[in-house]
């Protein structure tokens, strides 16, 4: 029900014609799909990362002949610009409704994608989520939501038990367990989870220390640690304060049994181990991963790092993301919005570079989705746990 | 509770960090001393000090504390500039405009800082990063970090450096002139427009010191400037507006607040500390320690 | 005609067109766009009945918002109350807080610069406090489950918000109305101009302020209300961010302090702006941003007393050394 004599829609469709891409000759239609992130504001790096990962995806579907089922229509992305804020992102979600995209994968953060899969759901525009951890996105029984990889009840579930496996095949050396969470959704969701589990395993979980974004120094905070004197040190925050938390604990020479954390904003992030090897090294993290055993993975890290980005875990969830999505319209056989749903609905997409193995949706959540352990070995971050993933023995614990 | 160790800790921690603070207020006492008006784009200009300290490390490999006597009159020009051309003449005097004219530079500067250096977070490595100075007695040793004991000591001295110019100079005295009464002063033959861009200048060159200081224990990226931003007006409504020891002893004692309130309350809840006093200086006194009473 | 005769035609001419616009487009994109210029505008009247007609610039009128949010949030969730009745309840929530820091604030003589700052600091108190505490949802924040129906006050399409903000925006215009007419709001401009020639007169300075910060607190509150209602999801950098405080004061500034139409002008305009430079530039993340940071600037430069432009004053208590 969408009427396009209005100015303002005239106006945004014809800024975003003018990003797309010419198509020469198109027999084909091409399919339109709307990447939206937070490509400004606060969350700014994320998102371009993001972006970037969806735009080679699209590169490279359209490579290896578009969307075969529909005579080789290429995939035309419509970009959008979610400002790190929900209202930018539903008036994106709006535009990219009535610009007729078929479907959209976005939008990173937890908070926007609340908002951008609820304002899809109004045109039962298909959304696959690509990172938004938090379970209420899959839980609110949207019809349209998709969501590729786990949310953090699966990671944090996942971490406690691989820290139980760790522990016991290492002659159960740890018991006491520290948390470090940072204040709002994602850390204080994932260290309610945590306390909730670690006891029911064992682990005496000491303290659990909430601190402010951004928070300008830890001393404090390295402080308590130090006095606390806990096994395991477990840090569930973003980036920048991870990065500042583990420089000031290699400044005040505190070195636990391990640096376990879940979700670590810099614990596997390639960009951590090059500047900062020396604090990096050993940490052990539960984190979105790709299949190591997987080559595409590393020639599309090769790819990144050649443009002299970080192959961080924002590249590869959108670009899997976006796999999944030409696979289901792909099946669907349409740009049709109902049949993409129903594709996705009914997706068994298995030829993709993360470890879920056969993709099988339950009320939009990939029951395959799960993150992997990795530890940062000899300046690399190499997968430790599964076993089926495996490419270094763990060293646990750091220090006996 | 504490052991005698821990709370020395937190106290020197709290001193370092709140020479930080002290700095950035430094500039922000001035030009809210001197022009009255609310500098929005204080923490954007942090920002841009930040950027210029890094860029001068990376591309020319110049170390932060050499870097001083560039950073510093560099960020003098900017500011002075700034208040000349930009904020003089879009707000025509008018104390609501010049709010919206410094929060538009600091909405310009932010984003041009995401177009030429991206988003994502930026650090530096030095040979000093993560060296520790033993302090206190044997029973009760704590690690300090040593760029943060610079920085300490950065603080004093811009501190005594700004008090000598303004007491002791011609431009101070232009300055103090200013402040006081402003009609007079441009009656008396003094240049109100040069010693306003003097003044916001020397706010400015006030950060590119700070950012020197800063840099070697922290990051830059461009949002860096909007967590300093808070914590700056807060010392500067303690210290008295326009005081520059107020602004010192301001910014060690907020520091402490910080540290012993995260210590006690927690670090999240502790942040409250800061703001219940920010009230209550406002409530109760609110020209400061040192301020001069209206 | 006399100028309350006047300022009630305007406003009826502009409630009947703008309510009209759902049956000329069902485009979501415009139904959005005018649902968000909306919700701008009555943030900045909102701040305009305490700033333009009160002359107290407060920095922190996302306490009021957040609060109203907040309130609208746990009302439903753990009260079970219909969302119809808990906004004009929320409203008044905000309007108590309102009161509170006004008479906190004007007892202890705080104006100008000191008292934009004490808002900041409240503002800033309530966002770390409800970080904490668990009824706030703490750092989790706060989600409405989603349950269309117009007696949820969830409306199917954007229509129905447009309708239920536009009403809002009403309310702020009668009462700004109502400033400009009533010998209440003679007194606050009064007040505004010069305190002690008031207070001379026989009005009481205090007792006017802070009905001005209730009033002012009471519109803020409503529209933390929407905001839960549309995006139904609340969490302290969203309730208490200084993002709408700052959107609420720009809106005004620019618009015209003090006048009737300038908050919504001012607003209109400034939404238009991002909506634009987010559009056109949008490929090139930052580019929109600094062009919408220029044209802030340009548009100070080049309007000093903000696009109403009619009334102009310079607050006698903001400087003080004048």
């Amino acid at each position: 029900m969408t009427t396009r004599r209005h100015f303002m829609s005239q106006t945004a469709a014809a800024a975003s014609a003018m990003s797309f891409p010419l198509i020469a000759g198109a027999q084909a239609k091409s399919v339109k799909v709307g990447v939206l992130h937070p490509v400004t504001g606060a969350l700014a790096y994320s998102g371009q990362q993001c972006r970037m990962g969806a735009l080679m995806a699209i590169e490279d579907i359209n490579k290896a002949g578009g969307i075969k089922s529909l005579g080789g229509a290429k995939i035309e992305a419509m970009l959008g610009d979610a400002q790190s804020s929900p209202q930018a992102g539903t008036a994106e979600i709006e535009k990219m409704n009535e610009a007729g995209v078929c479907a959209v994968v976005g939008a990173f953060a937890s908070a926007i994608c609340l908002a951008t899969t609820q304002a899809a759901a109004k045109y039962n525009l298909p959304h696959v989520v690509d990172v938004g951890v938090a379970d209420q996105i899959v839980e609110r029984g949207l019809k349209n939501t998709f969501r590729f990889g786990p949310g953090y009840k699966k990671c944090a579930e996942v971490a406690v038990a691989n820290l139980h496996v760790l522990n016991t095949a290492a002659g159960k050396p740890a018991r006491t367990v520290m948390i470090i969470h940072e204040e709002s959704l994602f850390g204080t969701g994932t260290a309610n989870l945590l306390s909730k589990e670690l006891p029911g395993y064992g682990y005496d979980v000491k303290e659990v220390i909430k601190h402010a974004n951004p928070t300008r120094d830890f001393n404090n905070i390295a402080l308590r640690i130090k006095q606390v004197n806990p096994d395991i040190v477990i840090p569930a925050n973003y980036y920048n304060e991870y990065a500042l938390l583990v420089r000031t604990m290699q400044q005040q020479k505190i070195s636990p049994k391990a640096i376990y954390s879940v979700l670590g904003g810099a614990a596997s992030s390639y960009k951590f181990v090059k500047e900062f090897p020396e604090a990096a090294n050993g940490i052990i993290d539960c984190n979105h991963w790709f299949n190591p055993r997987d080559k595409r993975s590393l020639e599309l890290k090769k790819r990144v790092e050649a443009q002299g980005q970080f192959f961080s875990y924002e590249v590869f969830m959108t670009y899997t993301a976006m796999t999944l999505l030409a696979d289901a319209i792909d099946r669907a056989k349409s740009t049709d919005r109902a049949a993409i749903i129903d594709a996705l609905n009914k997706s068994t997409f298995s030829n993709h570079i993360m470890p879920y193995g056969t993709t099988q949706f339950v009320n939009g959540q990939n029951m395959g989705a799960q993150p992997l352990m990795t530890q940062v070995v000899k300046g690399d971050i190499k997968v430790i746990v599964p076993r089926d993933y495996r490419e270094v023995e763990p060293i646990f614990p750091l220090n006996a | 509770m504490f052991d005698a160790s821990i709370l020395l800790s937190a106290l020197l921690n709290g001193l370092t960090t709140g020479a930080v603070y002290a700095l950035i207020a430094l500039g922000l006492t001035l030009i809210y001393g001197v022009l009255h008006i609310i500098n929005f784009a204080h923490g954007a200009s942090l920002m841009m000090a930040l950027y210029g300290v890094y860029a001068l490390k990376e591309r020319w490999g110049i170390d932060p504390y050499v870097a001083l006597p560039l950073m510093v009159p560099a960020m003098f020009v900017l500011g002075y500039a700034m208040q000349r051309i930009v904020i003089n003449r879009a707000s025509h005097g008018k104390d609501e405009n010049i709010l919206l004219v410094t929060l538009g530079l600091s909405i310009v500067m932010e984003n041009m800082a995401l177009l030429f250096f991206k988003s994502d977070t930026r650090t530096i490595d030095t040979a000093y990063t993560l060296t520790t100075v033993a302090i206190g007695p044997e029973s009760a040793q704590v690690m300090v970090s040593l760029p943060k004991l610079v920085a300490f000591a950065g603080a004093l001295v811009v501190s005594a450096l700004l008090i000598v110019i303004l007491q002791r100079t011609d431009l101070g005295r232009a300055i103090r002139a200013v402040a006081k009464e402003k009609q007079g002063a441009r009656l008396m033959g003094i240049d109100v427009e040069h010693v306003y861009a003097m003044c916001f200048g020397l706010g400015l060159a006030c950060l590119g010191a700070a950012a020197c200081f800063l840099l070697p224990a922290y990051y830059v990226n461009p949002q860096v400037g909007n967590g300093f931003v808070l914590v700056a007006f807060t010392v500067v409504v303690l210290g008295g507006m326009g005081s520059f020891a107020g602004a010192l002893l301001g910014g060690l004692l907020i520091g402490v607040v910080e540290s012993f309130g995260g210590l006690f309350l927690g670090e999240s809840l502790g942040q409250v500390g800061i703001f219940v006093i920010f009230i209550g200086v406002l409530l109760l006194r609110p020209e400061g320690f040192f301020g001069a009473k209206t | 005609m006399t100028q309350l005769r006047k300022d009630i035609f305007s406003i009826a001419l502009f409630v009947w067109t703008v309510a009209a616009i759902p049956f000329f487009t069902h485009s979501g994109v415009v139904l959005n766009f005018v649902m968000m210029a909306l919700f701008a505008c009555l943030i900045a009247q909102a701040w305009n009945v305490l700033g333009g007609f009160g002359g107290q610039f407060s920095f922190g009128h996302a306490l009021f918002f957040g609060t109203g949010a907040y309130f609208q949030a746990i009302a439903q969730l753990s009260w079970g109350w219909n969302p119809w009745l808990a906004m004009p309840a929320a409203m008044v929530m905000a309007a108590l807080v309102g009161a509170w820091v006004g008479a906190l604030s004007f007892r202890y003589g705080l104006k100008g610069s000191y008292f934009a700052l004490v808002t900041l600091a409240f503002a800033e108190v309530f966002r770390i406090v409800s970080l904490s505490v668990p009824f706030t949802g703490a750092g989790v924040g706060l989600m409405l489950p989603l349950k269309e129906s117009v007696g949820n006050m969830q409306f199917g399409s954007r229509s129905g918000f447009v309708w239920l903000i536009l009403g809002l925006v009403t309310l702020a215009l009668c009462v700004t109305a109502y400033l400009r007419n009533s010998r209440f709001g003679a007194y606050l401009q009064a007040v505004r101009d010069n305190e002690d020639a008031a207070r001379a007169v026989g009005v009481n300075p205090f007792h006017v302020k802070t009905w001005a910060t209730v009033l002012s607190g009471g519109l803020m509150g409503s529209a933390g209300a929407f905001y839960v209602q549309v995006f139904q999801y609340i969490d302290p950098g969203i309730g208490f961010g200084s993002h709408t405080s700052v959107e609420a004061l720009v809106g005004a500034i620019v618009g015209g302090l003090g006048t009737l139409w300038g908050p919504v002008l001012g607003a209109l305009a400034l939404h238009l702006l991002a909506d634009l430079t987010r559009n056109l530039f949008g490929q090139m993340p930052g580019i929109n941003m600094i062009i919408y940071g220029v044209v802030l600037i340009v548009i100070v430069m080049f309007l000093p007393r903000g696009i109403a432009g009619l009334s102009t004053y310079t607050p006698k208590s903001w400087r003080r050394n004048d």
